[in-house]
């Protein structure tokens, strides 16, 4: 699994960290997502994608 | 478009629905994904399937702009105050939009609104104890669902609590449908010098809020003083009324569904209780009159075309009354995977303050039932006065007792 997000896209929704938050992370300054790892294990699959799909502004792509 | 026979905008609810979404929409969605109403005399698409509405909702070729052309609005002008204040980002494109949005991110992140929980556990605790020393019956929207919020945005903008009556006066004014527009803009032009004069006021002397840190942008340049308190009215009036209506609206809906209430009072599991919330949002959907847009440029979709200038509604509610994405739609169990709801809207616009929302409501979902486990309504469900009226759903008051 391997996971890019687009920062320019992105709107400080919070919603990728609620759902998981092993994964994204959110700027200091201005909540912006920030990946703290772009291949998590495996188990972490159904949050990354549960992430992806609340996504409001499509920021988040995970290649299987 | 043509405007014959297309059914009218918004519809009402059913009588002793005052849960459901109107019948009428889920006969427009069963219907079609995209169907033809009108709205303030004019042509407008109905979105009425939760797939079409993400879609399209996360389309720039959507504008969220008022002013522009067919967008569903009566006046199709944004409200400006004489002291040229407008309404914040909601009613604007990017760039300008995402620019603006930016500047006021950092405190909604999920990490800032976490350390603000043992605060809002400590209000929730207080307007309790208040509540348990004071007369019964008592009405929770004015001693309980309005102070949470209102306490919550005051502290986080830097806007003295004491001035509550004025401010939740005048949103109320400013976001109800049957108000003319003369009283409307009275409501905006009052909220507008008030956090015009609040801006002014932290210009000279700088707290630890986020109004104050909007000044410091105006120091910079980067953000106009009405920019600045336009930002402050959409933060104050989005910040209150929407969760004072979900923990009014949201207790009532519990107390209809006492073994839905029991699944809430007899856990004290974080996770069921943030479902529980995702769930409650998704079937109330308390904003109920639609997102609104307009096509900037056309766009092909279902075998219809969206031409350049067409008026757009986008219905949550129904949306999230989807059976293809929500089986039983109609049936509320805080048991169900609800966290794909689009109760916070869908694309750019999504909800800012929904971190702060979620977990308001967590805080009081979870104590509030616990506390006063009798709980109950003292009025008759048709003797409670619901907000049809209003541009977010709930009731005016709610008499309870325990
Ligand atoms: C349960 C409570 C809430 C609900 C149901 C709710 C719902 C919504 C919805 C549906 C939108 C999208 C508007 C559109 O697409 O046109 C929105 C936007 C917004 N909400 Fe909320 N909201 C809630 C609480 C809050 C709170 C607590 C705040 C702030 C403190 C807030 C601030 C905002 C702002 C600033 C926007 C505009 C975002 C933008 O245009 O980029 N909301 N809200
Ligand atoms: S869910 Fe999307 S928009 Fe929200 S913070 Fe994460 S990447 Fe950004």
């Amino acid at each position: 699994m391997k996971i890019i997000v687009d920062q320019d896209r992105c709107v400080a929704s919070g919603q990728c960290v609620t759902a998981a938050a092993d994964v994204f992370d959110q700027r200091d300054e201005d909540g912006i997502v920030v990946l703290l790892t772009d291949t998590p294990p495996e188990d972490l699959a159904a949050d990354v994608h549960q992430a992806a799909a609340v996504c409001p502004a499509l920021a988040i792509l995970v290649e299987d | 478009m043509t405007i014959h026979e297309a059914p009218a905008y918004p519809m009402a609810r059913a009588s002793g629905c005052p849960f459901d979404p109107p019948p009428k929409l889920r006969e427009l969605q069963d219907e079609a994904p995209l169907v033809e109403v009108q709205i303030f005399g004019r042509p407008a698409w109905l979105v009425t399937r939760y797939a079409e509405q993400r879609k399209l909702l996360a389309d720039p070729r959507l504008s969220a702009d008022v002013t522009t052309s067919g967008y569903p609005s009566p006046t199709g002008t944004p409200p400006k105050s004489d002291g040229g204040v407008g309404i914040g980002f909601i009613l604007m494109d990017d760039p300008e939009h995402a620019r603006l949005r930016r500047m006021v991110t950092a405190p909604f992140m999920i990490k800032r609104v976490e350390a603000m929980r043992p605060g809002v556990q400590k209000i929730v605790d207080g307007l309790i104890d208040d509540l348990l020393a004071g007369p019964k019956p008592v009405d929770l929207m004015e001693a309980f669902a309005l102070p949470v919020p209102s306490l919550v945005i005051c502290q986080l903008l830097g806007v003295p609590y004491a001035d509550h009556d004025f401010f939740q006066q005048n949103s109320k004014q400013l976001i109800k449908m049957t108000a003319t527009q003369e009283q409307r803009a009275t409501a905006h032009g009052n909220l507008a010098a008030y956090l015009d004069n609040l801006v002014g006021e932290k210009l000279d002397n700088p707290g630890d809020d986020l109004l104050s840190g909007l000044t410091e942008r105006i120091k910079t340049g980067e953000l106009t003083r009405q920019d600045a308190a336009g930002i402050g009215v959409l933060l104050l009036l989005a910040g209150h009324e929407t969760t004072a209506n979900m923990i009014a609206l949201g207790t009532l809906a519990l107390l209809e569904h006492p073994e839905q209430l029991a699944v809430l009072r007899e856990t004290d599991d974080p996770k069921l209780v943030a479902g529980a919330v995702e769930e409650l949002l998704r079937y109330l959907n308390i904003t109920h009159n639609g997102r609104r847009r307009a096509v900037l440029e056309d766009i092909e979709l279902d075998g219809q075309v969206l031409k350049a200038g067409d008026g757009v509604i986008f219905p949550n509610d129904i949306g999230n009354r989807d059976p293809e994405v929500f089986p039983d739609p109609d049936v509320l169990d805080l048991q169900r995977d609800a966290r794909r709801h689009v109760a916070f809207g869908f694309g750019v616009h999504q909800c800012l303050g929904q971190p702060l929302a979620r977990m308001e409501l967590q805080v009081v979902y979870s104590t509030l039932y616990r506390r006063i486990p009798t709980l109950r309504r003292a009025a008759e469900l048709d003797e409670i006065p619901f907000k049809h009226e209003g541009a977010v759903y709930g009731v005016h008051s709610l008499p309870v007792t325990w």
